[in-house]
């Protein structure tokens, strides 16, 4: 490294970072990105392209577009609208509950304990619950869960008289608010931060009430990050798995339970890249919701500035 | 002033509301993993949390997981991302792209394209769950390149760097002695979000046959119930602590930023 001409390259230094003091870097200087792009290039690029160009190809390695038909089918199709309907409702009810509780936060003490613990809290369950969550939901709703006894032996209910609900769509709904509504707070809190007591002042001292201030100045404002988190929470709880993995384990009602079921050997003969087109799918719906979210974000960066 | 009050009351009632809905299952979970024999009360879960050698097999593996895939993943960014900032800003935007690459494809996914993969790894370096670290350093990139972006930026990277190197140090030594100790606060909290990820991380490990602490806990949960909610338990509190610890870091940072 050593080789690389020294601070001789950067006159004044005074030149902003993106345009770049060192002009025409020697090609030591490309050396240094090398050990990240060949890591990245190996375990990111290359098992990411292995998949979207698996999904094109029959068990021969072919070109087809089978895999792909086959998503629009039976239990695969099925599976993706229960997928987006399961992720859509979750990322209402945890956008409109998660919104609440990130205002009940947001209007106390910045440094305070209260909102502190809950948005540490809301890392924990938003990133890390995974198996977890599935387990706290057994103890609590489980056939033998504490609220389940409850109701049985002190009310006389039987929440699981119907059907093992817990174990399908509706437990899983239930089950992904519990990551829906902590993720919301992570995303929408520096959208509410960012709400100055200025404009609620100007607001109150020309005669405005709360309902006139949230329906012309703070609605508008949050118009737009609420329904950037909306479409995030809606690409989370469609790329979740572990959770579903845990709770369900007889059935695929999902995609991501679908993959399951292929790479766990569940596999018809003829249809080894199904899998892969599963995966295609689910990148495709991810990146719509993402695309989305950057041109709302980015349309409003315009106006904002 | 009526309104303030109303907007106590709603407070009051979210706040409320939607804490019994989050503390229940904590409770739930408590609740659940101290049952004993006959309605009594037993610590039986929590002890034979440590008696379970597969359990703790996989506690080991997960620790030591998360140790290599924060340690690969300094080693990887952190050279990387202050050399691009100081002298190739054309890779920049390719190497943001690639970080926040794995936000767009869901683990379940990279799973399927990890499968053939890692036939090779295991093939080359045995097959040891550690070699997740590779996986796992791709997990976290997207974290861990916001919090040492973040770290980089908040610095005057070139000054800093000019100054060392007009007193005759090498690029290892601004790197070592400059960079690492002025953004160290980003690189513990990149270094915790890494550590908190890689503990709860089941996807890629369960698919991928490794044994780790989540994949433990699931397959523990078909036989014995109360020692996975048990275990469940301890790894949300852990994990809430490593957050709650990461609150007061960026504090700090906040408070020299305003020395200076």
């Amino acid at each position: 490294m050593t080789s690389v001409a020294p601070v001789a390259t950067t006159p004044g230094g005074s030149t902003p970072s993106r345009s770049g003091a060192a002009g025409r870097p020697s090609a030591a200087a490309w050396l240094v990105a090398v050990p990240f792009l060949a890591f990245v290039g190996i375990f990111l690029v290359y098992p990411t392209i292995l998949v979207l160009f698996g999904a094109f190809q029959d068990s021969n390695g072919g070109l087809t577009l089978d895999n792909l038909t086959t998503l629009f089918t039976g239990v695969v199709f099925d599976a993706f609208v229960r997928s987006i309907e399961l992720s859509a409702l979750t990322a209402v009810i945890g956008a409109v509950f998660g919104a609440l509780l990130t205002w009940a936060v947001a209007v106390g003490n910045h440094e305070g304990m209260l909102r502190r613990v809950v948005v540490a809290a809301s890392g924990v369950l938003a990133q890390f619950g995974g198996v977890p969550l599935a387990f706290a939901f057994l103890a609590t709703i489980g056939f033998e869960g504490l609220v389940t006894k409850f109701l049985r032996d002190n009310v006389g209910i039987d929440i699981f008289a119907g059907s093992a609900w817990l174990f399908d769509l509706p437990g899983l709904t239930l089950v992904y608010t519990f990551f829906q509504i902590p993720l919301m707070v992570i995303v929408f809190l520096p959208a509410l931060d960012g709400l100055r007591p200025q404009w609620r002042e100007a607001n109150a001292s020309l005669g405005g009430t709360s309902w006139t201030y949230w329906r012309h100045v703070g609605g508008p404002i949050l118009t737009p990050p609420f329904l950037g988190a909306l479409l995030l929470l809606f690409a989370n709880a469609f790329s979740a798995y572990a959770t579903a993995a845990a709770l369900v384990s007889q059935g695929s009602p999902i995609v991501p339970l679908q993959i399951r079921g292929f790479l766990t050997g569940e596999v018809v003969l003829g249809q080894e890249n199904l899998g892969k087109a599963l995966g295609l799918g689910m990148v495709i719906v991810v990146s719509i919701a993402m695309g989305v979210n950057v041109l709302l974000q980015r349309r409003v960066a315009k106006w904002v500035r | 002033m009526g309104s303030l009050v109303k907007q106590r009351v709603l407070r009051t009632v979210v706040l409320l509301v939607l804490g019994i809905y989050f503390i229940l299952p904590l409770i739930a979970m408590a609740e659940f993993s101290t049952r004993g024999k006959g309605g009594s009360r037993s610590l039986e879960s929590w002890t034979s949390i440590v008696d379970d050698e597969g359990l703790m097999e996989a506690l080991v593996n997960s620790l030591l997981l998360s140790v290599t895939s924060a340690v690969l993943m300094l080693v990887l960014l952190v050279p990387t991302m202050a050399w691009i900032r100081l002298r190739l800003p054309q890779l920049q935007r390719l190497v943001e792209f690639l970080c926040l690459l794995p936000l767009a494809i869901p683990a379940i996914v990279l799973v399927v394209g990890m499968a053939p993969l890692y036939a090779w790894v295991n093939y080359f370096l045995g097959d040891s769950p550690l070699t997740l670290t590779f996986a796992y350093t791709v997990l976290v990139l997207p974290f861990a390149y916001r919090a040492i972006d973040a770290g980089l930026a908040a610095i005057d990277l070139k000054t800093l760097s000019e100054a060392a190197r007009s007193l005759g140090a090498s690029w290892f030594t601004v790197l070592w002695k400059v960079v690492v100790p002025n953004i160290r606060v980003a690189l513990i909290g990149a270094s915790l979000l890494s550590v908190a990820l890689v503990l709860g991380e089941f996807t890629i490990a369960s698919l991928l046959n490794f044994d780790t602490l989540q994949v433990q806990v699931n397959l523990l949960g078909k036989r014995n119930a109360g020692v996975s909610i048990a275990v469940s338990l301890l790894s949300l509190l852990f994990a809430f602590v490593l957050l709650f610890a990461l609150s007061y870091v960026g504090q700090r940072r906040r408070q020299t930023v305003v020395e200076e």
